[in-house]
């Protein structure tokens, strides 16, 4: 170790990985994976939501998952709550995934067009 | 490192060890394995996470879900149910004693949501193996602060302002040792850690080393850096095995980094430790003993002073402070001195950890503010008493301490307090004990003890204590005499005020503090051949119920002696004469026929 700030650029990088530890997520990113969602492919969302988040360095979000919602023909679910806010993106892939964590997650904009059931 | 969705997080304290994390750690790796979940899910092994009655216990985050008493068995359904599917799985939840409701997070319950924890902060939460995650929660940025930022008189300065006082026994305030040290002459000086933890009930020093292993070293180099000190030691018991091998992992990864040996963070300034590994003599935790068996003497004390601030290892002036005083000065650099001088009560400052043992709820450890009272202690977070019984007294500060009766429930703990009451803070073990025990046989259990750890130098403590020890068991087997108390109370002052080193001196304690608050219960053995609480088995009469008995014969083909007489079918009875009191037709007796009259 040659400086202080050499320890403090370490410790940054290193943080990312423990930051699932903290309890006080400002993000909290929620998969349903009842049956029908793994059916849906929930599983490949939980995967391109996690590498998306790692390219894009974000800390502070929170990737957990719940069971069935009772909305299985709209599978794979995915819950955005942030603050009081939430959002539930329905019908989700792996590219909407990686989008809304660009979008929503990074921007803060609700991609208002994937909440709602497709015409 | 990689970027997961989960972290699983086993407890591998030496508690949840002995009840077979292990094997719950590998069926969880084995099913997350097997569903694929290897690349989200991650899997850590961590140090003491406090709770060891309901080991083996596994924490899950983000979630924060803490599942508890876990069997092999369970982890498929872990990892289908909540890794897979995000559904908690209810029969693994704790549900705390007297309370309706299972607790699905750790921050839920009361054992963890009163504790306020700096020496522990990341036992339980860190992979003690792993110098990353230390860093990541902040690791060696007090070391780097200390060494770019302040001179070594703003360090010690730092750490007499905090008001930290020595965590091992006797309290003495941290800052001013290393003060006399730095301003002692001769050189080189010395760092040393007593992790030589022998105290009955007590696992704080050992679980701070299993769990957080590096925040000893960064101490330890900092007050190297504080009072000329190029070289540390720690002393640990060889009975801590886990201990040693992750201090060595722990001191190797330091090394790797450049966070021990030379030019570290490129100040100039060079420190590296080396461990010693004690042979567990109970007299080798006092710093003297502890010194000498470094150097490769026997471990025996020696007269003080000197003390080992002026002439300590190889007669250097040598700072030795013990595990858990250690672990609160990373924190002390970060935070300032006034942090942590506001926690605590005006002459203890900050936290002590206690390891709670005996006839309480919850066992286990607990790092509280200085000040907290012993019943929030025993009762909000340790939970009680099991199985209705009453609290009799909390023997605290091992064999140099003593214990406390009901009525002092509400004092606040710290080091006057209880010096008051006749006992010590000491290293913070606390076991607690009901109405079932016998104080006087208490009082010989720890007596016996340090007759045992005795290293047998000086006479009062090699002699005196085989005197008293064996008054104690007269008493306690119904033969004692009048004078025998009188007789124990010149004893022990005459032992307190001659041995020679902190073993001896504090070893009539835990007589003395007995004969204070139970006084009564040594009259009743001696005048009434009594044991009130009706522990001591040979002041007990055996005694068989001809209702209840159903002439089985059981009890009279077991009995070594043939006491218990009777024809088949019909009532036995003992004879009284011939009994031992071995007790073994009161355990075997299947109709409870057997009864013990007092």
């Amino acid at each position: 170790m040659k400086s202080l700030d050499e320890l403090d650029k370490l410790r940054q990088k290193l943080q990312q990985d423990m930051q699932v530890r903290d309890n006080d997520h400002e993000v909290r990113v929620t998969v349903s994976m009842g049956t029908c969602g793994i059916a849906a492919g929930a599983r490949e969302i939980v995967q391109a939501m996690l590498e998306e988040l790692k390219e894009q360095g974000l800390n502070n979000v929170a990737l957990t998952q719940t069971s069935c919602v009772g909305l299985c023909q709209h599978e794979p679910l995915l819950e955005v709550a942030r603050g009081g806010e939430k959002t539930t993106y329905i019908n989700v892939d792996r590219e909407k995934a990686r989008e809304i964590v660009r979008k929503h997650l990074v921007q803060g904009q609700v991609i208002k067009d994937w909440t709602n059931p497709e015409k | 490192m990689e970027m997961y969705r989960s972290h699983v997080l086993v407890c591998a304290g030496a508690g949840c060890i002995s009840s077979a994390c292990k094997s719950v750690q590998t069926a969880l790796m084995e099913h997350i394995d097997k569903h694929g979940l290897g690349k989200e899910v991650k899997v850590v092994e961590t140090g003491c996470m406090g709770p060891c009655d309901l080991g083996p216990v596994v924490m899950i985050f983000p979630d924060g879900v803490f599942y508890r008493k876990l069997k092999p068995e369970d982890a498929a359904e872990i990892v289908s149910e909540h890794l897979l599917k995000g559904k908690v799985v209810q029969r693994l939840l704790h549900q705390p004693v007297g309370q309706t409701e299972k607790v699905t997070s750790f921050d839920q319950l009361d054992f963890f949501k009163r504790q306020t924890r700096i020496a522990l902060r990341n036992t339980g939460v860190i992979n003690p193996e792993s110098v990353e995650e230390y860093i990541a929660r902040d690791g060696y940025r007090a070391l780097g602060q200390a060494l770019s930022q302040m001179t070594p008189q703003q360090v010690v300065d730092t750490i007499k302002e905090s008001g930290l006082r020595g965590r091992g026994g006797a309290g003495f305030p941290t800052g001013l040792k290393w003060e006399f040290t730095a301003r002692a002459t001769g050189s080189p000086k010395y760092v040393v850690c007593n992790a030589d933890e022998g105290d009955p009930g007590a696992f704080m020093d050992r679980s701070i080393l299993e769990g957080d292993p590096h925040s000893v070293l960064e101490a330890m180099a900092i007050c190297g850096y504080a009072i000329g000190a190029a070289k540390g030691y720690i002393y640990v018991r060889a009975e801590y095995p886990l201990a040693v091998e992750r201090l060595e992992t722990a001191i190797a990864k330091a090394r790797e980094y450049g966070l021990l040996g030379t030019n570290i963070f490129g100040t100039g300034f060079d420190f590296d430790v080396e461990i010693r590994v004690g042979a567990g003599a109970f007299v080798c935790g006092e710093e003297t003993a502890l010194l000498a068996s470094i150097e490769g003497q026997r471990g025996e004390p020696r007269p003080k002073p000197p003390f080992p601030a002026q002439a300590g290892l190889w007669g250097k002036p040598t700072v030795i402070n013990n595990v858990e005083t250690w672990a609160n000065v990373p924190p002390i650099i970060l935070k300032g001195a006034q942090w942590f001088a506001s926690i605590g009560t005006e002459k203890s400052k900050g936290t002590k950890v206690f390891a709670l043992a005996g006839k309480v709820n919850n066992t286990g450890l607990v790092e509280v503010p200085m000040g907290t009272t012993l019943r929030e202690i025993i009762f909000d977070i340790g939970g009680g008493i099991p199985g209705g019984k009453k609290f009799k007294a909390v023997q605290t500060g091992g064999p140099s301490g003593g214990c406390i009766p009901a009525e002092y429930l509400d004092t606040p703990v710290d080091y006057e307090s209880l010096s008051k009451l006749g006992t010590i803070m000491g290293s913070g073990g606390m076991i607690i004990v009901d109405e079932d025990t016998c104080m006087v046989d208490l009082a010989k259990f720890f007596l016996e003890f340090v007759q045992e750890e005795s290293c047998g130098k000086c006479a009062p403590c090699r002699i005196g204590t085989k005197r008293m020890l064996e008054i104690l068991e007269r008493i306690t087997t119904g033969r004692g005499r009048e004078g025998d108390i009188e007789l124990l109370e010149e004893l022990s002052q005459v032992i307190k005020s001659s041995a020679l080193c902190g073993l001896g001196q504090t070893a009539p304690n835990p007589v003395l503090s007995t004969l204070r608050y139970f006084r009564s219960e040594y009259e009743s053995h001696i005048r009434d051949k009594k044991c009130p609480a009706g522990a001591c088995r040979s002041m007990l009469a055996y005694y068989i119920n001809p209702e209840a008995c159903k002439g089985c014969g059981l009890c009279s083909k077991l009995c070594p002696t043939e006491a218990i007489t009777g024809e088949k079918k019909q009532p036995h009875v003992i004879d009284p004469d011939k009994c031992i009191k071995c007790g073994t037709c009161f355990e075997k007796c299947k109709f409870n026929a057997i009864t013990t009259v007092n």
